[in-house]
């Protein structure tokens, strides 16, 4: 029988799910050899669980959710979380640094009405996840690597050096040294192919950080390159905020 | 179910829709008492987290809004910066947005008509099982798909949350060479839109007419990057007026905000909004196809509101092309300098008129946002349809009713993460 694949969705854009119908080549073929039996986003035909491999989107950030995890981890065989909302809590993590009833009062005229966590978390906050594909949103062939690792039952071949190891095999130019261009590439997981640097822009960071990575070294840097605190908080401020959050600034050993 | 005019009906999560939500119809022997489309997707807080950025982090962080329409985000959040900026970005550079825009209208079309619509026309549950039916026709909207995400990855580094779109432009501009490597793919797009007008023009649609006001941009162009709002009563106002030309108001079953016209009421914005106020501006192409299709001076009927956006697709592949045969490279960006003042800018995703409104300081920090996305405008409209839709039909049983639902309201291809997650059909009968 083939192997049973889902979807789920928790507090997200749905960018990363959309990555895999952004699969135009391969979806068709994909679907020849995983039965999809639960994608919301795409079907509105559901098989029951178990399912062999879930791929999970979002962060947690609300009482229900943090129930319905639970559930979707006891009918997965493996669960693999997909973008920097699951394994990160995303953008909307940005809530943990400040007073989320105001920011609810912000928003919505009748904030009772509104049922909200105070922090947004990871998913593995809540459950033991099999893997993390980083992104925001994740790579196309990242994804179909970590698809076809789980098939063949291997362990998917994702390295974790940072952008800027990238950038050099693509031959860009050194955004940071041709023309002072704060970038957090030498900081920021692989795996987006160092688009941002290819288009001339600094790395924002949106893979998270890369394994070991040397922050402390890199704001003295941008400190160097004329960039003020309040910038370069901001920039480590984003999709990633809580996992930036957590790497400490002395060089690792 | 129990009997006649006392049942409950329950169906578990709505499918092909971006997001999750949920339904509530409550019935009363032979009427319908109260439709409630509730929306259960986690609120984000994006309008609470912008106030602090720096005047030229919206673009990047507000597409992380919709994955389906992350360029929709960055050019509204770019003229609402510009704007307060005071600042115009147009000419060859507005032709540039534009043109990826079009990539944005295509693909995200392409995916609503041919992996969520048309499953619901020809009785599948998902495009994949279409497939094994008709492969070439689902191969067909890959493609089509595929095309529209090769503008946006060339223009801005990846389909989904481009990287290369700033304040004022671009980072880097194409070569003209780069650009021209787009134009095979495009011209077997144009024959392959025109291909989808006739197929889904043939579909069987059920009857269901609606007298909403329509409200779309309005301009010179068929409007995508930019416009004057304008309704089909023939009130218009300036984008700069949209928050007291149009009232948020928040219902209790939904975390996403409803709107309504001061002077009017509901409404609708969206492909069928836009053709009924632009026909006459479509590409020549799209609009002798839109003829052919049987459409009139406008569209009234939600179901066929496919036919109308896969006219779009026609229209936003001609505008391609045309854009790319008169390109000549652009300085990539207008310089933005901050100033203090506020901010207004609309235009039109795939799903119709998206707003955004920024105040910012003296130092170039933003200080408060609005963003009044197209499904949250169109929430009472749907609801309103669906009551319609359910008065109507009250001698089907639950099970015809509810996909008939389901139904309806996915052609309005309604984006729920925008909007504010599982849509939950309860339909309660007493
Ligand atoms: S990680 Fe980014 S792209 Fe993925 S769902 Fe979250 S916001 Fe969207
Ligand atoms: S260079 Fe950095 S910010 Fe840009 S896409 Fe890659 S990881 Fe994301």
């Amino acid at each position: 029988m083939a192997p049973k694949l889902a979807v789920w969705k928790f507090a997200s854009c749905d960018g990363c799910q959309l990555t895999l119908l952004d699969c135009e080549d391969e979806l068709l073929t994909l679907a020849g050899e995983v039965e999809i039996a639960h994608f919301l986003e795409a079907s509105s035909a559901v098989t029951e669980g178990p399912y062999d491999v879930s791929l999970v989107e979002g962060s947690i950030s609300t009482p229900a959710d943090a129930e319905r995890i639970k559930e979707v981890r006891r009918i997965s065989r493996r669960l693999v979380t997909i973008g920097a909302c699951a394994t990160a809590g995303g953008i909307q993590a940005l809530r943990n640094f400040a007073d989320v009833e105001e920011y609810r009062s912000v928003v919505y005229a009748r904030p009772e009405y509104v049922a909200t966590l105070a922090e947004s978390t990871p998913i593995s906050a809540h459950v033991p996840v099999d893997f993390e594909l980083r992104g925001c949103p994740i790579d196309r062939g990242q994804l179909l690597e970590v698809l076809s690792a789980y098939l063949a039952g291997r362990r998917p071949g994702i390295p974790n050096h940072p952008v800027c190891f990238e950038c050099k095999m693509r031959g860009n130019v050194c955004v940071m040294v041709a023309h002072g261009t704060p970038c957090l590439g030498p900081v920021t997981h692989t795996g987006c192919g160092a688009i941002c640097p290819a288009y001339g822009r600094g790395c924002y960071g949106c893979f998270g950080p890369s394994a070991r990575p040397n922050t402390g070294s890199l704001k003295t840097w941008l400190g160097d390159i004329g960039l003020a605190r309040p910038e370069m908080d901001r920039m480590f401020a984003t999709f990633n905020v809580t996992a930036f959050t957590e790497v400490p600034d002395d060089p690792p050993a | 179910m129990t009997h006649r005019h006392e049942r409950t009906l329950n169906i578990g999560a709505l499918a092909r829709v971006e997001g999750e939500g949920a339904m509530q119809v409550r019935v009363a022997g032979d009427r319908v008492e109260e439709i409630l489309l509730n929306i259960y997707e986690p609120p984000r807080f994006f309008e609470a987290f912008l106030r602090g950025r720096a005047y030229t982090e919206p673009p990047d962080i507000t597409s992380r809004i919709c994955g389906i329409c992350p360029v929709a985000y960055q050019m509204s959040a770019c003229r609402a910066v510009e704007s307060a900026c005071g600042v115009a970005v147009d000419g060859p550079l507005g032709d540039l947005r534009r043109l990826m825009y079009c990539g944005e209208w295509i693909s995200s079309h392409a995916l609503h008509i041919y992996l969520l619509h048309a499953p619901d026309f020809l009785g599948y549950p998902s495009a994949v099982e279409m497939a094994r039916a008709y492969r070439p026709l689902v191969e067909r909207g890959l493609e089509l798909k595929k095309t529209g995400n090769a503008i946006i990855e060339l223009l801005g580094g990846r389909a989904i949350h481009p990287v290369n779109v700033r304040v004022g432009g671009f980072h880097r501009v194409p070569t003209p060479r780069e650009l021209r490597g787009l134009v095979p793919g495009l011209r077997r797009a144009l024959e392959d839109a025109l291909a989808t007008v006739r197929w889904v023009a043939g579909f069987d649609f059920p009857d269901l007419t609606f007298d909403h006001e329509f409200l779309a941009l309005t301009g010179e162009e068929y409007p995508l990057e930019r416009g004057t709002p304008r309704t089909t009563t023939g009130a218009a106002f300036e984008v700069a007026d949209f928050e007291d030309e149009v009232a948020e108001y928040q219902v209790p079953h939904s975390t996403a905000l409803h709107s309504r016209l001061v002077h009017g009421g509901r409404y609708l914005t969206g492909p069928l909004a836009r053709f009924a106020l632009n026909r006459d501006r479509l590409s020549p192409l799209a609009h002798e196809a839109a003829a052919d299709a049987g459409l009139g001076h406008e569209c009234r009927n939600p179901f066929q509101s496919i036919v109308v956006r896969a006219v779009e697709i026609v229209h936003a592949v001609e505008e391609a092309l045309r854009v790319i045969a008169s390109y000549e490279p652009p300085p990539p960006y207008v310089p933005v300098r901050a100033r203090a003042g506020r901010g207004h800018g609309a235009t039109e995703a795939p799903r119709g008129l998206l707003y955004h409104r920024y105040d910012l300081d003296g130092e170039g920090l933003l200080t408060s946002a609005r963003i009044v996305p197209p499904t949250s405008q169109n929430q009472a409209a749907i609801e309103e349809d669906l009551r319609r839709l359910v008065q109507d039909r009250l001698d089907l049983d639950d099970a015809a009713l509810t996909s008939a639902c389901e139904r309806t309201i996915r052609s309005y291809d309604p984006c729920i993460s925008c909007a504010a997650h599982f849509l939950d059909l309860k339909v309660v009968r007493s």
